[in-house]
């Protein structure tokens, strides 16, 4: 689920508001997002992908994470590189070529084709 | 306050079958509007999850193979003529998108490989394609009803703008019916907003379905997470707690014994058998399969996780609204249906598993029904047509109102329809105790009166609830076990029942085999 919105890095372009297929966030007083029905969130991990900040984090668990977890801690999360990275995965961003230009995957049988997606 | 629109085609959801269908009806020349509940270009199943499609290149023995390859998987309900049709019609599209600059890979002898698109990218391309074709796009604005006109034909919808907060109102001389399949918000994969409404709208219309019984396909999902990406388990072993191997267990043949072991115990997984180039390759073939382990700290090759199934109804399923000619038509004048929300028992019968087919029909079907529509909506021409809203359930009751708590309503129904031993491992006693709950919550739901943005879950838990009826009669009319339709009380397949089922109702649900027309 969406754990993370990091307000240092957030440029407050409307842009998860608008992509977020189930309507988790709404636009707080300040202009920024918030997240405001966490459990509809379906994590899909689609508001990450379409950050241009890098200033969200999905945590792939299907429930909300306690205070003390991992994702909340942005400090740890910067470090690791796990914040921005499923929109550097596929190759979304400025400079960056989309991956799908090189996802080719292995055959999952002797004499099909290689797996694209 | 209400938006109020006028248009020559409605098409209604945001997928992959929703865009090709506005695409070629805008082709035609027809005034389009697209009315997605999510965002157009990131919402439904295949946005998130990215898929493999069945293409094939129109030499005959490659075509052959591809056709006699599932026949026996599906129980032999596909038909041979759609099958080709969709091979061709998926042959040009996808190499439409090649030179609309999708960027396909180049495989190790150069050659551009066409044969799977990455969600996110696929999707976030049609968008802007279909925004060049002049659509207007409606996003974040749920349809909760059809409006029909007073002759029987559909001439438009109805729904709530959930962001804008006001209703909206689409006259159309045709509607196509791109929501989706249905499962019942079990958090697989990018599959929320996949709740059924269109079947709902449809059988409301009066259209009918088909092949309601093939509904319990479940995706395999590290525990508690949401990514049901299921083809790299081919490279699984499966485990018991104390580390021994879990006989019989697999990702193609063997998830019905993943099923009966979770009933009991847990079950843990390594994808132990990809060496280290396969593991490579899989990283950039799927990075959306990684999401998950990476952020939860698992090798997934070395480390065994414990695993869960996520039920995801009729999106991996085959059953949907009956299609009755080559134009994706219902049987209800001016209403199409494309995608999941159709039936694809007509390419791959009873079973789709692992993937190509589903992908290949939502865009085939929503060419055929984009065009169809638009071809439809002008013989009818834009002259003004009477119309009334046609919703029942959980928006206008059927007789005095009552309080009826919508939550607890779709927490009845998920009751009813994921658990294993239920709907997977299905036997007939079981399904008809199921039936009895499932018809007390649609009764309730026939005295909900709502208005606003509180009719989208209204609506969709009837959508839930009436997919669940449909799925459980239709499969109570097959006694035996095809394609994924299985009964452990009717174990083998019966040739005498070699027929697809048709079935529909609201207040009262039948299920029957098809009669040919
Ligand atoms: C994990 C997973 C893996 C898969 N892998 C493959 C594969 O490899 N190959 C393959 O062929 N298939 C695969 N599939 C199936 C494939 O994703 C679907 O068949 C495909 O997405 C169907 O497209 P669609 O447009 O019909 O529906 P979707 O892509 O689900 O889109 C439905 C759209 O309708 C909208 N909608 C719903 N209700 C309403 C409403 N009331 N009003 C307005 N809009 C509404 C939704 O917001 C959404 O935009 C996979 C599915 C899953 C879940
Ligand atoms: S993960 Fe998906 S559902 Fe959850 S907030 Fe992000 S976009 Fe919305
Ligand atoms: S998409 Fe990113 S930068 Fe834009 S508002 Fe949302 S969090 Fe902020």
């Amino acid at each position: 689920m969406i754990e993370l919105i990091s307000t240092q890095q957030c440029i407050a372009c409307d842009k998860c508001i608008l992509v977020c297929p189930t309507n988790v966030f709404d636009r707080g007083a300040d202009g920024l997002p918030v997240i405001s029905r966490q459990s509809d969130c379906q994590t899909c991990f689609q508001c990450e992908a379409n950050c241009p900040a890098d200033a969200l984090f999905v945590a792939p668990h299907t429930h909300p994470l306690p205070e003390a977890s991992f994702a909340h801690d942005e400090e740890h999360l910067r470090r690791t590189g796990l914040l921005g990275s499923y929109r550097r995965d596929i190759g979304w961003g400025r400079g960056r070529t989309p991956a799908a230009a090189r996802a080719v995957g292995p055959a999952l049988s002797p004499s099909g084709p290689p797996l694209i997606s | 306050m209400t938006l109020e629109l006028t248009t020559d085609v409605l098409v209604v959801g945001g997928g992959p079958a929703a865009t090709w269908a506005a695409l070629k009806a805008a082709e035609e020349g027809a005034a389009v509007v697209l009315a997605d509940k999510g965002y157009c270009g990131t919402s439904g199943a295949t946005a998130s999850v990215g898929t493999g499609v069945w293409y094939v290149p129109p030499e005959p023995d490659a075509r052959e193979a591809a056709m006699a390859s599932r026949e026996a998987l599906g129980g032999y309900l596909a038909d041979r003529r759609w099958m080709a049709r969709v091979l061709d019609e998926t042959y040009e599209r996808v190499n439409e998108l090649a030179d609309a600059k999708y960027p396909f890979p180049v495989g190790p002898d150069g050659t551009s490989l066409r044969n799977g698109l990455q969600g996110p990218e696929y999707m976030r391309r049609q968008r802007i394609r279909v925004r060049r074709a002049g659509v207007t796009i409606l996003d974040h604005s749920p349809v909760t009803e059809l409006l029909t006109s007073f002759d029987g034909a559909v001439a438009g919808a109805a729904g709530h703008q959930r962001q804008a907060d006001r209703p909206f109102r689409v006259r159309a001389g045709a509607v196509v019916l791109a929501t989706g399949g249905c499962a019942f918000l079990s958090k697989a994969f990018g599959c929320n907003v996949n709740t059924g409404d269109g079947a709902l709208f449809a059988a409301e219309a009066g259209a009918e379905l088909s092949g309601m019984e093939f509904s319990n396909s479940y995706g395999i999902a590290p525990e508690h997470t949401s990514v049901t990406k299921t083809a790299f388990y081919n490279y699984a072993t499966f485990y018991r707690a104390d580390g021994s191997v879990l006989e019989g267990a697999g990702s193609q043949r063997g998830r019905s014994v993943i099923a009966r072991t979770l009933l009991s115990e847990k079950v843990f997984c390594k994808l132990d058998l990809a060496d280290e180039a396969a593991q490579k390759a899989m990283r950039l073939a799927q990075p959306n399969f990684f999401l998950t382990f990476d952020r939860l700290g698992v090798n997934p090759f070395t480390d065994p996780f414990a695993v869960t199934l996520l039920a995801e109804g009729t999106v991996r399923g085959t059953g949907g609204i009956r299609i009755v000619d080559d134009g994706c038509a219902t049987t209800v004048p001016g209403l199409y249906a494309a995608g999941d929300a159709a039936t694809r028992e007509l390419i791959c019968g009873g079973f789709t598993g692992g993937g190509s087919h589903n992908a290949a029909w939502a865009i085939s079907s929503g060419s055929w029904s984009g065009r169809a529509a638009a071809r439809f909506a002008r013989s009818i021409g834009r002259g003004a047509r009477r119309v009334q809203a046609a919703g029942g359930a959980g928006l206008r009751p059927a007789g005095r109102s009552s309080d009826v708590d919508i939550a607890e309503a779709v927490r009845t129904v998920q009751a009813e329809v994921l658990p294993y031993d239920k709907n997977y491992l299905r036997h007939g006693d079981v399904l008809r105790d199921a039936l009895g709950v499932l018809d007390g919550v649609w009764e309730s739901l026939r005295s909900v009166e709502s208005a606003g943005i509180a009719s989208v879950p209204a609506r969709q838990a009837a959508a839930m609830v009436a997919h669940a009826r449909w799925m459980y009669t239709s499969a109570l009319v097959r006694n035996e076990s095809r394609g994924m339709a299985k009964r452990l009380d009717h174990p083998e397949l019966d040739p005498s029942q070699h027929h697809r089922i048709t079935s529909g109702g609201l207040d009262r649900v039948w299920a029957r085999p098809e009669v040919a027309a």
